[in-house]
């Protein structure tokens, strides 16, 4: 009887590891969007749950609303939430690139509540849901969703395509090099401006995919940001700021905190967990958190 | 008063200051000079709770203070100026120096805190502008701030960092007589950093000095001129000036300094 | 100078005296709602004047609430015990957090966010414990049946309203007297350049938490009061990420720099509110948090001041 339960025990355990993994997938991708705008632009987006909640509406509408076809909503969503960055960057972002960081910071947080806003507004406080129900796939005696895996792969994809972006094309490695040293960007000859709106558009289309990836396990609603959008900020800080390394080990971290901290008890519990982890952390790291620039 | 025992601070694998010793005794006004790079501000910035030393002791009236943060160190009694004077542009001149004054000697009376700061400001000679904004001090003046600063905080040691810098030869003068007067007044004892050394050698008592984090010599100032060591790491011209320096003053006073 | 405190006495005798000469029961609610508001707002702007921009207040203001209105329901504990205890909850949160914080320099970008995830963290807690707080459908403090000022549970606005105005007096006179006070001196210092005011002596991570630990028991002040004069809270009105911001915004467009500024906030937010829930009803939900968004966008490129700091400014030609 013992031996039992010690096998049941283990095998929800390791179902949450592997949820978590799962989880940390998006999440990774969701710090690489917000590293990859500090990095290089030297900003932080308040706004970036919200950015991937209008475009959760944005695939909700396309594809159970309109009946287009995954393969069309999807990139649609993706290109939508890129010009949502475009636009951030060009209407809010760039007056303000010289104003104190706080200014910044404030300032996004001002769009972040017009989207907000904006949701409950145009799309009601309804909780939606795209009514896709994937099957589950079972091994043993654990249950993993294939939205989840869908989710997990589709994130590394997009990781690793911006990987390749970031080190086989200019534009990448120019990005790269200017997220180490601004003034070089002068001396490279390139127009900052210009890299400056690619980058946003990068880090919009990687919220986009992100709201894909989470459309698909989660519903919708105006405030479906406040979930996810307090752990990211976490992670980004503890994997510091910019410090895309940094930021995906803690993705995983975090993940494996949450999904186990659920399976013990309520959801919120893990996040509650994540942050008392997170306030640990930063008693526990004196030499201050891994950061490229302060 | 003051003991540093095999004093070592490493950023990495270089040492920039390697296992210093010396002594100050009550009263006295040391010299600490040496070459940039030698080490000097780093034994400060150790003394004054910036940095902690990677090895070693520095006993202050008998205890152990290596290790302990800025504002405890200055709270027992040590007080330091800055060689690029950071005053704090949103307050007053004379708010700079309360400021000071208050934290300094441990928070306890804000009425003693301005009589500390009042007096300060008049050995400097700013009581006139007192009430006046940061902005309109010139490089003499924000030099004159660094130190009422430091002399708010009532001080039994005071480091002095590079003093000198930018200023004139009639300033440098007055600056290093104000050095004089504070110890003999004040009854404050000094360690001076400086490599500007000609008005520092007729002021001092006692001299060390540093050359790549080590202590090459220590003495009075003209047993120090004239050491071969000294000469050779000085490359010879500032050497030259400090002996002539020296000579003058012997010549006026009518004994070395 | 006489003048001056002639206008400010006959100015407090005309606030003390209007519920009495005026009673119009809605108008004093919206009264109370602004001069609560006020409160809290002020409680922010203590601490951010001085740089020290938090984006989690909401936290400490649903501290306040919860704590105040759990404790009654749960322990029958009168709010004149638990409001102080609610105090010291939010002040241990401020101390938890400040600490490592102040202590590792965490400052400016980081110290927003990790205050951003403080807020958001609170918000799940209440909802985590649903089974005790009600969650996201919101808490009620039971009515009391016994003494009403026992459980603070005034039933008559006119009460309320002097009760939030000497609150509002007392924010005003808190902010006054840290305006004069050596603390603030040296956070000006410090947040000019902090290792400068190390040197001279200020023990900055005391000095930030003295500051932060006061705000935070400030908001939580307002937000057990909220609780004790709507007799219902939720985590959407009293914590979490929109409330915190929601401060910010008030504070900024009305003037962090100035004693007042932040009612001018409180007064401009709130009368937002109320005409657009007059003018649209109930398909008014979410369009002032939208014009909000808008305007703090625009205030924070256009009037870095905000209102009443710029207007000071412009008309005295000092900054302060």
């Amino acid at each position: 009887m013992n031996f039992a339960f010690f096998e049941v025990f283990d095998i929800y355990l390791l179902e949450a590891v592997v949820n978590g993994i799962l989880l940390g997938g998006v999440l990774a991708l969701m710090a690489l969007g917000l590293n990859l705008i500090f990095g290089v632009i030297d900003v932080v987006w308040i706004c970036y749950a919200e950015l991937i909640m209008i475009g959760m509406y944005g695939l909700y509408y396309a594809f159970a609303v309109y009946g287009l076809p995954m393969w069309i909503a999807a990139p649609m969503c993706i290109a939508l939430v890129a010009v949502l960055g475009l636009m951030l960057h060009y209407i809010v972002i760039r007056p303000l690139l010289d104003a104190a960081p706080i200014n910044q910071l404030l300032a996004t947080g001002g769009v972040l509540f017009f989207l907000q806003s904006f949701a409950t507004v145009a799309f009601g406080i309804d909780f939606r849901n795209l009514g896709i129900r994937l099957p589950v796939l079972a091994i043993g005696e654990m249950h993993f969703s294939y939205a989840r895996l869908l989710a997990f792969l589709a994130a590394l994809a997009g990781m690793v395509t911006i990987y390749l972006f970031m080190t086989r094309t200019y534009i990448g490695t120019a990005i790269r090099a200017i997220a180490q040293d601004r003034q070089i960007m002068v001396l490279m000859g390139v127009d900052s401006r210009r890299l400056y709106l690619v980058t946003s558009a990068l880090g919009g289309a990687l919220a986009g995919l992100a709201a894909c990836l989470l459309v698909l396990q989660y519903d919708v609603h105006p405030f479906v940001g406040l979930s996810f959008g307090p752990i990211t900020f976490m992670i980004v800080v503890l994997g510091g700021l910019g410090n895309f390394i940094g930021g995906f080990v803690a993705s995983f971290v975090f993940a494996e905190i949450i999904s186990l901290g659920g399976l013990y008890s309520d959801l919120e519990w893990g996040y509650v967990l994540a942050f008392a982890f997170f306030i640990l952390m930063m008693f526990a790291r004196p030499q201050g958190l891994l950061t490229r620039r302060s | 008063m003051l003991l540093l025992k095999g004093l070592v601070k490493r950023f990495g694998g270089f040492a920039a200051v390697n296992n210093v010793s010396f002594e100050v005794e009550r009263g006295e006004i040391l010299g600490l000079i040496g070459p940039n790079g030698s080490g000097k501000s780093t034994i400060f910035n150790v003394l004054s709770g910036t940095y902690r030393p990677t090895a070693g002791s520095i006993l202050f009236d008998g205890h152990e203070i290596a290790g302990l943060a800025p504002h405890q160190i200055i709270n027992r009694g040590i007080g330091r100026t800055f060689q690029i004077p950071r005053p704090f542009r949103r307050l007053s001149v004379f708010d700079n120096v309360a400021l000071a004054g208050y934290y300094g000697q441990g928070r306890h009376s804000r009425a003693k805190a301005q009589a500390s700061a009042e007096r300060a400001l008049a050995v400097v000679g700013l009581s006139v502008d007192a009430r006046a904004e940061v902005g309109g001090l010139g490089a003499a003046g924000l030099k004159k701030l660094e130190l009422a600063k430091a002399l708010a905080t009532e001080p039994k040691l005071l480091l002095a960092d590079e003093s000198l810098g930018g200023l004139d030869e009639q300033e440098m003068s007055r600056a290093a007589e104000m050095l004089r007067r504070i110890r003999d007044e004040m009854g404050i004892t000094i360690i001076w950093v400086e490599h500007i050394m000609g008005v520092l050698m007729r002021v001092v008592d006692r001299v060390i000095v540093l050359d790549h984090g080590e202590k090459i010599a220590e003495g009075s100032p003209g047993a120090v001129a004239n050491n071969p060591k000294v000469i050779e790491v000085y490359l010879g011209t500032q050497a030259q000036a400090v002996q002539q320096e020296l000579a003058t003053a012997s010549h006026a006073e009518g004994a070395p300094s | 100078m006489t003048v001056r405190k002639l206008i400010i006495a006959a100015t407090a005798l005309a606030l003390i005296a209007l519920p009495f000469v005026y009673r119009q029961p809605y108008h004093l609610h919206v009264l109370v709602l602004i001069l609560i508001w006020s409160f809290a707002y002020t409680s922010w702007s203590i601490m951010g004047r001085f740089g020290l921009v938090s984006l989690g207040h909401g936290g400490f203001m649903g501290v306040g609430a919860y704590v105040t209105a759990l404790l009654w329901n749960h322990l029958g504990v009168s709010p004149w015990i638990g409001i102080p205890l609610a105090l010291l909850a939010a002040g241990l949160l401020a101390v938890v957090v400040g600490y490592p914080c102040f202590r590792f320099r965490i400052i400016g970008h980081y110290f927003a966010l990790v205050t951003l995830a403080l807020s958001g963290i609170v918000l799940q807690v209440i909802t985590a414990t649903r089974d005790h707080t009600g969650g996201s459908l919101g808490y009620t403090p039971e009515r009391t049946k016994g003494s009403v000022l026992v459980a603070v549970q005034f039933v008559d606005k006119e009460t309320w309203y002097l009760i939030a105005l000497l609150v509002w007096a007392l924010g005003l006179l808190i902010w006054y007297r840290v305006d004069a006070s050596m603390l603030r001196h040296a956070m000006e210092a410090i947040s000019e350049d902090e290792d400068a005011a190390a040197a001279a002596g200020v023990n900055v991570t005391a000095e930030k938490l003295k500051i932060t630990v006061l705000s935070a028991m400030m908001t939580a002040f307002a937000g057990a009061l909220y609780c004790q004069y709507q007799m219902f809270i939720s985590p959407d009105t009293v914590s979490g990420i929109s409330v915190s911001l929601q401060m910010v915004f008030a504070a900024v467009v009305g003037g962090i720099y100035v004693a007042l500024g932040p009612t001018v906030g409180a007064v401009i937010t709130i009368l937002l509110a109320e005409a657009l829930r007059i003018g649209f009803g109930t398909a008014a939900v979410g369009w002032d948090n939208l014009i909000y968004g808008v305007l703090l966008v625009c205030f924070i490129v256009l009037l870095p001041q905000g209102i009443l700091g710029s207007l000071l400014e412009r008309s005295s030609g000092a900054a302060k």
